[in-house]
C-alpha cells in the first residue's frame, strides 16, 4: 500500500509539473507577452519599447529559466533596466541597485510566493484563497443536494428493475444528464426569477450570496450544478443496484423470508454503493467546469469566475495559480477515489 | 396585422418544418419496413426509447441540412428589422415587403434578428461539427488505444500518462488557453490540427494494409488511391491562407473553413480523444485474452491485423453506444465554447452563442435564450436516448 501511494503521488507530481509547464508556456507566448506589455505600459508602444519593457521585467529570459524561477528552484532575476532602474523578481524595484540585507533570492510557488495579479491588483495567493473559499461554500451545498438525491433516485430505480418507478426515474436522470448547466441555468432563471414568467421565487443573481447565502439567492446556482451531475451518478447507482439485486445472496435472503426493505437496506445497499463512490469522486473535475459556467451565469465571484477573468485578460500569474489549484484538485480526487475503491472493495488488491 | 396566438404560431412552425416531417416519415417508413434486414440499425426500431431518440436526432439533422439550403428559415439569420427588437413570438413585421415572411415566429432578439431562423441555422453548425469532430476523436483514440491495450508495457504507460495529462486539465481552461486570438495567431491550433488530423490517414492506411498485405496487387493501387484522396483532403483541411500553415496553393486548396471553425474543431477533438483512448484501451485489454485472438496469433497473423480486424469489430457495441453519447457531449462542449464567446464569431447563430446573447436580458425577455436552450436540450436528449436504445438492443443478442 505504501509503495502504491508513493507511486501515485510521484505520478501526480510529475503530471502537475507537466501541466503547469504547458500553461506557463502558453501564457508566455510572444503575442501574449506583447499584449501584457501594452496593457500595463502604453497601448501605443512601438515594438522596440515592448521589447525593452519585457526585457526589464524579466520576461525575455529563456522559458525553462523563467519556469524554474516561478517554481522557486532557481534564484529570481535581478535586472538593471535600460531606463536605469534595477528591478528584481523577489524584492520589486531596488533603490540603489543592490538587494537589501537578508532579502530572499528564491521566490516561487514552492516558497509560497504566488505572484501578483495584474487584473485584481492583489497577491495571487490571497485572491485564490478567498475565491476558493466562496466556491467551497457553493460546492458544499451542491454535494449536500446532489449526492443524497442521486443515491436515492438510483437505489429506488435499481431496486426493482423494469418497474414503473424505474422507468420514470431513469427517464428523469437521462433528461438531467442531457441538460448542460448553461441550459438548465437559463431555464431556471426564466421560470423562477424573471418578471416575464411571474414566479419570482428566487434571485437570478447570486452576487449577494457571497456574503450571506440565503435560500433565495443560493438555490438556483446550487440546483443548476447539482442537476447535471445528479443524473449521471443516479444512473451509475441504478446499474450497480440492479446488478446487486440479481446476486445469489439476495436471492438467498429472499428465500429465507427477509422483508424487502430489509434486503435493500441491510444486504444490497452496501455493495451497491462501491461503484457510485468512484463516480462521485471523479465528478469533481466536471463539477469544476459546471462551477465556471454557473458562477459566470449567476455572477457569483468565486474560483470559476476568477478563472474566466484571469484567462480573458491574460493575467499570467493568476492564471497559473488557478491552474495549479484546479489540477491539484483533480489529481487529489483521483487519488482518493483509487484509495477509497480499494478500501471499499476487498476483492481489489493494489499490488 | 394582429400578433399571432400560440396556436397559430405552432401551426405555422409546423408548416415551416414540412420538409423535415416528410423526410422523417419517409425515413421511418423505410426503416420499419426493412428493419429485419438492417442489422443493429433495424433493431433500434424495436425499442421505443431508441425510436424516440433517433427521431429527435434525425429531426435536428434534417433541420440542419434543409436549413443550410435555406428551406425552413423564414428570414436571413443575420438580417435586422429594426422594429422587431426583443418582440415576443408571433409579432407581425410592420410594413412587410412582398415575398418577405410577415411574422417573426419566435420573436426577435436584442439585435432584432429572427430567433426562429437563427435556431434553424444553429442546428446546421452543430450537425456540421459535432459528428465529424467525434469521428476524428474516435480515429485518434482507436489508433492510439489499440496498441496501448494490446502491447501494454512502456508504450501503454507513456500514452496513458499523456491521456491522463489532458484529462486532468479543466476543459474550460484548455479552451481559454487554445482559442484566444493571441494563441491562434501563433498558429498552435494549426499545428495541432496537423497532428490530430493525420490519424484518420494512419488509421485507414494501417487498416487496409493489414488486410491486403498478402495481396500486393490489390493493396498497392488501393492504398495509393485512398491515401491520395484522403491526403488531398487532409492538406486542404489544414492549409489555411494567412495562417502559419499554407501548404497548398490556392488553386489546389479544396475548401477553407471559416471564422475559427478549425480552431473550435481542433480543441473539441483534442478534449475528446483521451477519453476515447481510455475506453478503447480498456476494451482491447479485455478482448486480447479471448480465444479467437489466441487463434489468430497461432495462425501467425500480424499484430495490427489482430488489433484492427479481430479486436476492433468485437469492441463495436460499446464503441457505437459511446459514439452517440459523445456526439451529445461534443454538442454540449460546442455550446460551452459559444457560451463563453470563444472561437466562433459573435454573430454566429450557433446555440451556445445565442444563449449567451439572450441571457443578458433574460429577466425581461425570455424567448431569445429559451428557444436555443430547448433546441440544444432536445438534441442532446435525443442522442442520449438513442445511445440507451442501442445499448439495450446490442445487449439483447
Amino acid at each position: 500500500m505504501a509503495f502504491f501511494l508513493l507511486r501515485r503521488i510521484g505520478t501526480m507530481l510529475l503530471t502537475a509539473l507537466c501541466l503547469t509547464f504547458i500553461v506557463f508556456w502558453l501564457t508566455n507566448l510572444a503575442p501574449n507577452l506583447e499584449k501584457l506589455a501594452k496593457n500595463q505600459g502604453n497601448v501605443r508602444m512601438t515594438d522596440e519599447q515592448v521589447a525593452s519593457f519585457l526585457q526589464d521585467r524579466g520576461y525575455a529570459q529563456p522559458l525553462p529559466l523563467k519556469y524554474a524561477q516561478w517554481l522557486g528552484v532557481a534564484p529570481g532575476w535581478v535586472i538593471e533596466g535600460r531606463d536605469g532602474t534595477t528591478r528584481s523578481r523577489c524584492n520589486g524595484v531596488l533603490e540603489n541597485g543592490v538587494p537589501p540585507e537578508n532579502a530572499r533570492s528564491f521566490c516561487g510557488v514552492l516558497q509560497g510566493d504566488w505572484g501578483y495579479s495584474t487584473v485584481f491588483q492583489d497577491g495571487v495567493g490571497s485572491i485564490i484563497a478567498t475565491r476558493l473559499g466562496l466556491t467551497g461554500k457553493l460546492m458544499f451545498w451542491v454535494m449536500m443536494v446532489m449526492v443524497p438525491g442521486a443515491l436515492i433516485i438510483g437505489v429506488l430505480a435499481g431496486m426493482r428493475e423494469g418497474s414503473r418507478t424505474d422507468r420514470t426515474l431513469s427517464t428523469v436522470s437521462i433528461i438531467t444528464t442531457a441538460t448542460p448547466e448553461y441550459v438548465s441555468g437559463v431555464v431556471f432563471i426564466a421560470v423562477f426569477a424573471s418578471t416575464a414568467f411571474g414566479l419570482r421565487w428566487f434571485n437570478g443573481s447570486a452576487t449577494s450570496a457571497m456574503e450571506d447565502a440565503t435560500f433565495e439567492n443560493f438555490t438556483l446556482p446550487v440546483m443548476t450544478i447539482a442537476l447535471y451531475g445528479m443524473g449521471y451518478i443516479a444512473r451509475m447507482t441504478r446499474a450497480s443496484m440492479a446488478e446487486v439485486m440479481t446476486a445469489q445472496y439476495i436471492r438467498t435472503a429472499r428465500l429465507k423470508g427477509v422483508s424487502f426493505p430489509n434486503i435493500v437496506m441491510k444486504h444490497a445497499l452496501r455493495n451497491a454503493l462501491i461503484a457510485p463512490f468512484t463516480v462521485i469522486m471523479l465528478q469533481f473535475p466536471w463539477l469544476l467546469n459546471g462551477v465556471v459556467i454557473v458562477e459566470t451565469l449567476f455572477n457569483y465571484k468565486g474560483f470559476g469566475w476568477t478563472l474566466v477573468q484571469a484567462a480573458g485578460n491574460n493575467d499570467i500569474e493568476l492564471l497559473l495559480g488557478v491552474s495549479v489549484v484546479s489540477v491539484f484538485v483533480v489529481l487529489i480526487t483521483q487519488l482518493i477515489s483509487d484509495i477509497g475503491y480499494v478500501y471499499l472493495n476487498p476483492r481489489i488488491s493494489v499490488s | 396585422m394582429e400578433p399571432l396566438g400560440w396556436f397559430d404560431i405552432l401551426t405555422r412552425i409546423f408548416m415551416q418544418f414540412m420538409p423535415v416531417w416528410i423526410a422523417l416519415v419517409v425515413l421511418f417508413t423505410l426503416s420499419i419496413v426493412y428493419k429485419r434486414r438492417l442489422g443493429l440499425y433495424g433493431k433500434l426500431f424495436d425499442s421505443t426509447i431508441g425510436m424516440v431518440g433517433f427521431g429527435l436526432v434525425m429531426f435536428w439533422v434534417f433541420t440542419g441540412i434543409f436549413g443550410a439550403f435555406d428551406l425552413i428559415i423564414t428570414h436571413d439569420p443575420l438580417a435586422q428589422v429594426s422594429s422587431m427588437k426583443n418582440k415576443p413570438p408571433g409579432t407581425p413585421i410592420m410594413g412587410a415587403e412582398d415575398g418577405q415572411y410577415p411574422y417573426y415566429l419566435f420573436g426577435g432578439d436584442n439585435l432584432a434578428r429572427d430567433v426562429f431562423s437563427r435556431m434553424v441555422k444553429g442546428a446546421w453548425v452543430v450537425v456540421q461539427i459535432a459528428p465529424l469532430a467525434t469521428l476524428f476523436a474516435f480515429m485518434v483514440g482507436i489508433t492510439l488505444g489499440l496498441p496501448a491495450g494490446y502491447y501494454g508495457g512502456k508504450l501503454d504507460t507513456l500514452l496513458s500518462f499523456l491521456a491522463n495529462l489532458i484529462l486532468a486539465f479543466p476543459v474550460i481552461l484548455l479552451f481559454y488557453l487554445l482559442v484566444t486570438p493571441e494563441i491562434v495567431d501563433t498558429g498552435i491550433p494549426n499545428y495541432m490540427a496537423m497532428v490530430l488530423f493525420i490519424f484518420p490517414l494512419v488509421f485507414v492506411a494501417v487498416l487496409l494494409n493489414s488486410r491486403y498485405r498478402t495481396q500486393p496487387a490489390v493493396r498497392t493501387p488501393l492504398l495509393i488511391g485512398v491515401l491520395g484522396v484522403m491526403g488531398w483532403l487532409y492538406l486542404s483541411l489544414i492549409s489555411q491562407p494567412g495562417t502559419a500553415i499554407t501548404v497548398l496553393p490556392d488553386a489546389l486548396d479544396l475548401f477553407n473553413l471559416q471564422g475559427g471553425i478549425l480552431v473550435v474543431f481542433v480543441s473539441v477533438v483534442f478534449v475528446n480523444s483521451p477519453t476515447v483512448f481510455r475506453i478503447v484501451r480498456g476494451l482491447a485489454m479485455d478482448i486480447k485474452t479471448r480465444d479467437y485472438v489466441a487463434a489468430a496469433q497461432t495462425r501467425g497473423e500480424r499484430p495490427w491485423y489482430i488489433m484492427l480486424w479481430e479486436i476492433l469489430p468485437n469492441a463495436r457495441g460499446p464503441l457505437i453506444v459511446d459514439f452517440c453519447l459523445r456526439i451529445g457531449y461534443t454538442t454540449i462542449l460546442l455550446g460551452t465554447l459559444g457560451f463563453f464567446g470563444l472561437g466562433l464569431p459573435p454573430e454566429s447563430p450557433d446555440w451556445g452563442t445565442t444563449i449567451n446573447d439572450g441571457r443578458r436580458l433574460l429577466q425581461i425577455y425570455l424567448h431569445p435564450a429559451m428557444v436555443p436552450a430547448f433546441a440544444l436540450l432536445s438534441m442532446v436528449l435525443g442522442l442520449n436516448l438513442l445511445a440507451d436504445g442501442l445499448r439495450e438492443e446490442s445487449l439483447r443478442d
